[in-house]
């Protein structure tokens, strides 16, 4: 009988099945520590927090083909240049507004999210600020009560969340900083604000 | 025995008692994502319809998580429902299975209610603690993480302390294991971070570790369980099969988790793992197919329950042409840069989702419905030649297939002009969305939605109707065993 052969028995299969999960799961976990050692803040895939203090572009990089971003001049945000800790705390404030706010459910972060509205990995580069002189000041007032600015043609616009004057800072922090990130070029070809000396 | 054809908990024993209840608040929970589904889908069409009241992320975050925690109950259900049967053993601890599930649906509701009313806090970690999580899915507040790590290592206790003092089957054997690796994975979605790649990086271990490993294996053991209860197939082929299915679902899915680590940060040796892994995927989800289908035809589709047959074989396709064939399309990272985060992946999660686990669980229900009623008969020539399971059938399928499609040329529009043309800036989002093209698919989806939500209503009259009165009792399958 058929069945009595190696390849369709119980047996072979169900060591095969522990050995094959129990092997992936060794590599997933040798994985996960190198990957988390190159993506802890403070390496060059993922920059410490006073990288707000810096300029931030992204460029084009001849080797890797795709855009990258590249950490430029002093350029504090908000015209204050923070310590280690104070850009720290003020990621952090901005990062949990973004979640106490439920962001994520109508907007993407590093693209995974909701749909409704645009992708913020790169929302600090973006053209729609206008000039990078005045586009701390307009997405500060923005965040605070987007009800009653302009926003796209179709009518869909975000809703006034209550953020104070101090969150909304923060969330532009941890938009300046999300910006640094190395996405391995995504978004692709985008088109950057201009940003000049 | 009970008059066959009336409802009565006579039938059942004391483990499918309580899965009718976790099966209750399951289909409550699938009402009220299709109803949000609903509300969001409208507000892509008409942006300001409930602006400022219920906005698009609070009824996103509503769908998304009645999604999630239906299916949890799904499943919940359907281990209490064939954990007796199959151990041969009273539920261990009963009284405290049923403790436990009022104290989850009692949470479930508060948490729901916070949602609706408070929505969103101030940006401390308190507003994490108790209102909203703000992460994609796992939104539940910390406090209630805890309340279900707390329930569910209850039900795990209670399927494995029952196993072990009964009949310890190969299916036995797979679903302990699964269920502790499904709950034990929930832990890595409960801490606070300000890195949001690290933030990501556990993100996905849950959300893809659930979703294409652990849930995978979970619904593979109650197809087991399914196929040799409506057709009779033997034990020794269903759990062959079932070994095979979980060699290959987590010999691709563990690291299939790498097509997550594409763009968050994580290193580029993700693009080679990733995509590989995840091109085999599909695999264990084509022998299912086979599986399902061949068994089906070796018997000549003779089988005890025609819909929980016809729901089976829903799943197999659901699971292979959501998961697999829609995963797939878009898995490779050389594809995956221009249709990350759009329409595409809308299109996906909702065939997924369906196919693999909503159809199954729907099997699920009306094997439970047909032993509540008196084990009646549930074959051929039903009442009104079982219209009402067929059209309802047909209804949530050809919606669901209806809004994919809807989605997907959307993700095509979206993907074509704000990602290859306009270059991802805010600008070109906003051109994709605004198109013509876009927006159609958006109309269509709607309207497939609709025609979802009345399959629903349609298979919830069913359930509660069908074998009402029905005299016949089942010829049990020809067991081989």
């Amino acid at each position: 009988m058929a069945t009595n052969q190696w390849w369709a028995s119980e047996s072979f299969w169900r060591k095969t099945a522990i050995w094959v999960t129990g092997g992936s799961f060794v590599v997933l976990m040798l994985l996960t520590m190198d990957t988390l050692s190159q993506i802890s803040t403070g390496t060059t895939r993922v920059p410490a927090y006073s990288v707000i203090n810096h300029r931030i572009e992204y460029k084009f990089d001849e080797q890797r083909r795709v855009q990258v971003p590249v950490i430029g001049v002093k350029e504090p945000l908000f015209g204050k240049e923070l310590s280690e800790e104070e850009a720290e705390a003020l990621v952090k404030l901005g990062k949990l507004t973004t979640q106490a706010k439920n962001c994520m459910n109508c907007h993407t972060l590093l693209g995974n999210g909701a749909y409704y509205a645009p992708d913020l990995t790169k929302s600090w580069l973006d053209q729609y600020w206008g000039t990078s002189e005045i586009r701390e000041v307009q997405m500060v007032e923005f965040i605070k009560d987007p009800s009653d600015k302009l926003h796209n043609s179709m009518g869909r616009r975000m809703p006034k969340l209550g953020i104070t004057d101090e969150e909304a800072r923060g969330v532009v922090a941890f938009l300046k900083w999300m910006s640094s990130i190395d996405t391995n070029g995504f978004p692709y070809n985008f088109k950057s604000i201009e940003q000049e000396n | 025995m009970a008059t066959p054809g009336i409802c009565d908990s006579a039938n059942l024993n004391g483990g499918q008692k309580l899965a009718v209840k976790y099966f209750t608040v399951a289909i409550t929970l699938f009402g009220a994502q299709v109803l949000f589904g609903l509300l969001a889908g409208l507000q892509y069409l008409m942006p300001d319809f409930l602006y400022g009241v219920l906005d698009f992320s609070v009824n996103r975050m509503v769908h998304i998580n009645a999604l999630v925690v239906w299916m949890l109950y799904g499943f919940l259900g359907s281990v209490y429902w064939l954990l007796e049967e199959e151990s041969q053993h009273e539920v261990v601890g009963l009284k405290l299975g049923n403790l436990i599930f009022w104290v989850l649906t009692s949470a479930v509701t508060v948490v729901v209610l916070v949602y609706l009313l408070v929505q969103v806090g101030p940006g401390k970690e308190s507003t994490i603690w108790l209102i909203n999580e703000g992460r994609e899915y796992i939104e539940a507040p910390r406090w209630a993480d805890i309340g279900i790590v707390v329930s569910v290592l209850v039900v795990f206790y209670n399927v494995a302390a029952t196993f072990s003092k009964g009949r310890y089957t190969g299916i036995a054997g797979v679903l302990v294991l699964d269920m502790l690796a499904l709950f034990g994975i929930y832990l890595a979605g409960m801490f606070y971070t300000t890195n949001i790649s690290i933030d990501q990086y556990w993100w996905w271990w849950v959300i893809h570790l659930w979703v294409e490993a652990t849930w995978e294996v979970m619904v593979a053991c109650i197809m087991a369980y399914g196929l040799m209860k409506v057709l009779g197939v033997r034990r020794k082929i269903v759990e062959t099969w079932l070994y095979i299915e979980v060699a290959l679902m987590f010999g691709s899915g563990i690291l299939g988790l790498g097509h997550h680590y594409f763009w968050i940060g994580t290193p580029e040796y993700w693009f080679s793992i990733g995509g590989f892994f995840s091109a085999l995927e599909p695999i264990p989800l084509v022998a299912m197919v086979v599986h399902a289908v061949f068994d089906a035809g070796a018997r000549h589709a003779k089988n005890s329950n025609h819909p929980t047959m016809a729901w089976l074989i829903a799943h197999a396709f659901g699971n292979f042409f959501g998961a697999g064939v829609w995963g797939f399309m878009h898995t490779l990272p050389q594809i995956n840069l221009y249709t990350h985060g759009t329409q595409w992946s809308a299109s996906h999660g909702h065939l997924a989702f369906f196919g693999a686990y909503a159809t199954i669980i729907i099997a699920m229900f009306y094997l439970a419905v047909q032993k509540w009623r008196g084990d009646v008969w549930m074959s051929g020539e039903l009442p009104g030649n079982g219209w009402k399971w067929k059209w309802s059938l047909g209804l949530l399928n050809l919606g669901m297939v209806g809004m994919t499609v809807s989605m997907l040329v959307s993700g095509y529009v979206q993907s074509q002009i704000e990602r290859a043309i306009e270059g991802s800036s805010w600008i070109g989002y906003f051109a994709a969305q605004a198109h013509p093209w876009f927006t159609q698919g958006m109309w269509w989806r709607e309207l497939f939605g609709v025609m979802f939500a009345v399959g629903f209503v349609l298979l919830v009259w069913d359930l509660v109707t069908i074998g009402r009165g029905e005299k016949r009792t089942l010829v049990p399958a020809t067991s081989e065993t």
